[in-house]
């Protein structure tokens, strides 16, 4: 079971009058004063030793007129966190103290509070939207913000049944109807004259470096949104002088469907599908994050075989997440697809058993609050321990003698964008680009939950920080979740496989809870606000490779353009987890 | 040696490939069909599976297993005279719990007295939008609706499946799916049995 969030530190004693004790049912934290946040906060850090800011995100409480942003501290050393939380009065201009100066890694996250919520964080250097477009009318995470073909609240809608007409969602909200735009906007004289201000802040970081050297000119390249090596529709704004990187700017938000919103208006059980479509490599590890929040929420205890079949499948998709992790850093490097290939072919064969499970390879939409849906058929049981203690070790093996002695790869990786401890920890960097960072954090040990206190298995890590050892960790995690599965296979208990009766909806009490799993990207976790209702009152979601990606500006300065190629695949980001 | 490692690399390419030819070789001398048949795609999809593994799709699809699911069908019983005794009671709960919301159901009502009959007058799924999740199949109390293991329904129109693209026999979901359909045969047999042994207990008491 996940260890209870216990309060080890008093933070209104150590500030009386500054900071107060969240006291509404359900919710846990403390409650601190706009002004005295930046003290508080270095307080946590400094003091108390809370170095991992992971989680960043706002709340808007709209019956009582107020904005709250909501921080999640943890330790690297381990143990249960500290949520801090700031409350603001939900008039516009609606002003929040940045951290930035603190934790490096809030960037990202007070940009989207920002585009989503309107909340602007004073102090933050570079506050511009990051999910929506420049230009945009709104903030569409504000209660009060309704997106196109809007119908109802929450589902279900009405209109489905008893007297349900099928109609197209189109022909009740006829284009241009659909859309709001900014008043005064006129889209014959439109110039997206925000994009300067990207280019703007290139130029800025860049200046500092450029003082008393010759002058030279500099070239803007947009690298994607659509570029192969972007996995997707990342779009880098990087800045060059010759070959060497001087400025660097991830733009995203280019297949942003505002998930937590759709998760808003789903109930409790319709949001698990969508988890699916996140990180869509790893399905299973995000139906396992969601599923722990719900059941910190709800309060319930697993069923002894799921947790098994659960922490068994979550192991079996990390193996093929670095499968392909693997196979596409090839890709990238310019090994054409053989290695990728001999990846996926594994990757395939641990995918049809996802299928035989589940009913689908990548949608797998396959865990319940309490359980799971069906149990495992004998003859998957079967191939999974076939994998695990035959094919699986000798390919890995395989894979490393292939690979792992290549000189023009060790060229092009050894050395190459160092990463070390303390700035890792600064950027909110989780998972293992943290651990190749020399930080054996892994929510497996430091926070566990579920059933992985049972295991023995070590914590993978490398001190180099390098991209050789970002590379040279995921063939370790790979041989330690071969483990942990070998001892899952042993001690699977047979019995039911849900705790709770099925139930189209459940009952979920108010409250807030925040649960997180170390998903093969990093940490992944969901934040949740229930009001009592069938339907989240607010839904977050956050994502590893969205928080990672921070780094990679620090990391490129001064680094070659061909270089980052590789660094984005070594991130191993994925746009359905990043964008939302 | 500079090149150690690439040469040390190209030698697991080099048995690869001849792993594939090897395979070939030996299934050829044995007389089975490695390509083409279904023993050879399971083969093929099985840990023992060595060099290149691909399916040949279209001409030989790999095996789905019975959890395999890909749009709902709604599942009618044959009565007599080949009359189609749909399964569904239109209660709406497939509407309700589908996350996004492509499923439209019309209720029949009793022109007489205004009261609702267990039968839909209309059923639409609207397949371009359904994200083939299986809530609606799981939650149905009555194993009305099911999901299906075809899979190639691309078209140069909308999908949007009436009752009559909807509505398969019973028989076909035992095909696919005959576990599923002998457990749920069983629990209905067995619901049946305690209900008529509760009917006969109850005027003698």
């Amino acid at each position: 079971m996940a260890t209870p969030l216990t309060m080890t530190v008093d933070l209104v004693a150590r500030f009386p009058g500054k900071v107060t004790a969240d006291s509404r049912p359900g919710y846990t934290g403390f409650i601190v004063n706009k002004e005295n946040l930046v003290e508080v906060a270095t307080a946590i850090r400094d003091e108390f030793g809370y170095d991992l800011l992971t989680a960043v995100t706002a709340v808007d409480f709209i019956a009582e007129n107020k904005m709250e942003v909501v921080y999640h501290a943890y330790k690297t050393t381990g143990g249960a966190g500290l949520v801090f939380k700031v409350q603001v009065e939900r008039v516009d201009p609606i002003e929040v103290p940045s951290l930035i100066n603190l934790w490096a890694g809030v960037d990202f996250q007070e940009r989207e509070a920002w585009d989503l919520y309107g909340i602007k964080f004073t102090g933050h250097p570079d506050l511009r939207r990051i999910l929506m477009w420049e230009g945009y009318d709104g903030h569409p995470l504000r209660k009060d913000w309704k997106e196109p073909f809007f119908e109802e609240e929450a589902k279900p809608f009405k209109s489905r049944w008893p007297d349900g007409k099928h109609t197209f969602a189109e022909n009740k909200n006829p284009f241009r109807d659909n859309l709001n735009f900014p008043k005064d906007f006129d889209p014959e004289n439109f110039v997206v004259e925000k994009e300067e201000d990207l280019y703007l802040s290139l130029e800025r970081d860049s200046l500092k470096d450029k003082a008393g050297n010759m002058k030279t000119d500099h070239i803007v390249v947009n690298m994607g949104p659509h570029h192969p090596s972007t996995h997707g529709v990342l779009r880098v704004a990087v800045q060059l002088d010759g070959e060497t990187i001087i400025g660097l700017k991830p733009v995203m938000g280019y297949l942003h469907r505002n998930h937590d919103k759709i998760g808003e208006r789903n109930t409790y059980l319709q949001i698990i599908p969508y988890t699916d479509r996140l990180d869509y490599f790893n399905s299973m590890s995000n139906n396992f994050g969601y599923v722990t929040a719900v059941e910190k929420l709800m309060k319930i205890q697993v069923a002894e075989r799921a947790e098994y079949i659960r922490v068994i499948m979550a192991e079996l998709s990390r193996i093929q997440n670095h499968l392909i992790f693997i196979g596409m850093l090839m890709n990238d490097l310019g090994a054409m697809y053989t290695p990728s290939l001999y990846a996926f072919e594994e990757r395939e064969l641990i995918l049809d058993i996802f299928e035989a499970v589940s009913g689908a390879r990548m949608m797998c939409n396959y865990f319940r609050f309490g359980g799971v849906v069906r149990d495992i058929p004998e003859f998957a049981l079967k191939k999974i321990q076939d994998l695990v203690s035959d094919r699986l070790p000798a390919k890995i093996d395989e894979m490393e003698r292939f690979l792992n002695e290549n000189e023009i790869l060790m060229a092009r990786l050894k050395g190459i964008h160092v990463l070390n401890a303390e700035e890792a920890i600064n950027y909110s960097v989780t998972g293992p680009v943290l651990r190749a960072a020399g930080v054996p954090y892994d929510l497996r040990r430091a926070d566990p939950y579920s059933i992985y206190d049972r295991f023995d298995f070590d914590v993978a890590v490398r001190h180099n920080g390098d991209m050789m050892d970002n590379y040279l960790i995921r063939f370790d995690e790979i041989r330690q979740s071969l483990r942990i599965l070998e001892q899952a296979l042993k001690q699977i208990p047979q019995g039911p496989i849900n705790s709770q009766k099925p139930a189209y909806q459940v009952r979920v009490p108010a409250g807030e809870a925040y649960g997180r799993i170390e998903s093969p990207k990093g940490e992944l976790g969901f934040y949740l606000i229930s009001n009592g209702k069938p339907n989240p009152y607010r839904y977050h979601v956050r994502p590893a490779s969205f928080v990672n990606l921070q780094c990679v500006e620090k990391m490129c300065i001064g680094t070659k353009i061909a270089d980052f190629v590789a660094l984005v695949a070594m991130l191993d980001i994925v746009m359905g987890e990043l964008d939302r | 040696m500079y090149g150690k490692g690439i040469l040390k690399g190209l030698s697991v390419t080099w048995k690869r490939f001849w792993d594939t030819y090897t395979d070939d070789i030996s299934w050829m001398l044995k007389g089975r069909k490695r390509y083409n048949s279904v023993e050879g795609v399971a083969h093929r999809s099985s840990k023992n599976t060595k060099g290149i593994f691909t399916v040949q799709y279209p001409e030989e699809q790999l095996i789905v297993p019975e959890e395999f699911r890909f749009v709902p069908f709604l599942v009618y019983d044959e009565g007599a005279e080949g009359r189609k005794e749909v399964r569904c009671t239109s209660c709406g709960i497939c509407a309700k719990v589908c996350p996004p919301q492509c499923i439209w159901i019309v209720r029949t009502n009793d022109p007489a007295t205004g009261r609702p009959v267990p039968v839909p007058t209309d059923f639409h799924i609207d397949m371009d939008i359904c994200m083939n999740c299986g809530f609606c199949a799981e939650y149905c109390p009555f194993d009305a609706i099911k999901m299906d293991h075809k899979f190639d329904i691309a078209s140069y129109q909308r999908n949007v499946y009436g009752m009559e693209q909807l509505l398969k026999p019973a028989k076909y979901y035992a095909e696919i799916r005959p576990e599923n359909f002998n457990r749920e045969e069983e629990a209905r047999k067995a619901k049946e049995a305690a209900k008529a042994a509760k009917a006969e207990a109850a005027p003698s008491a």
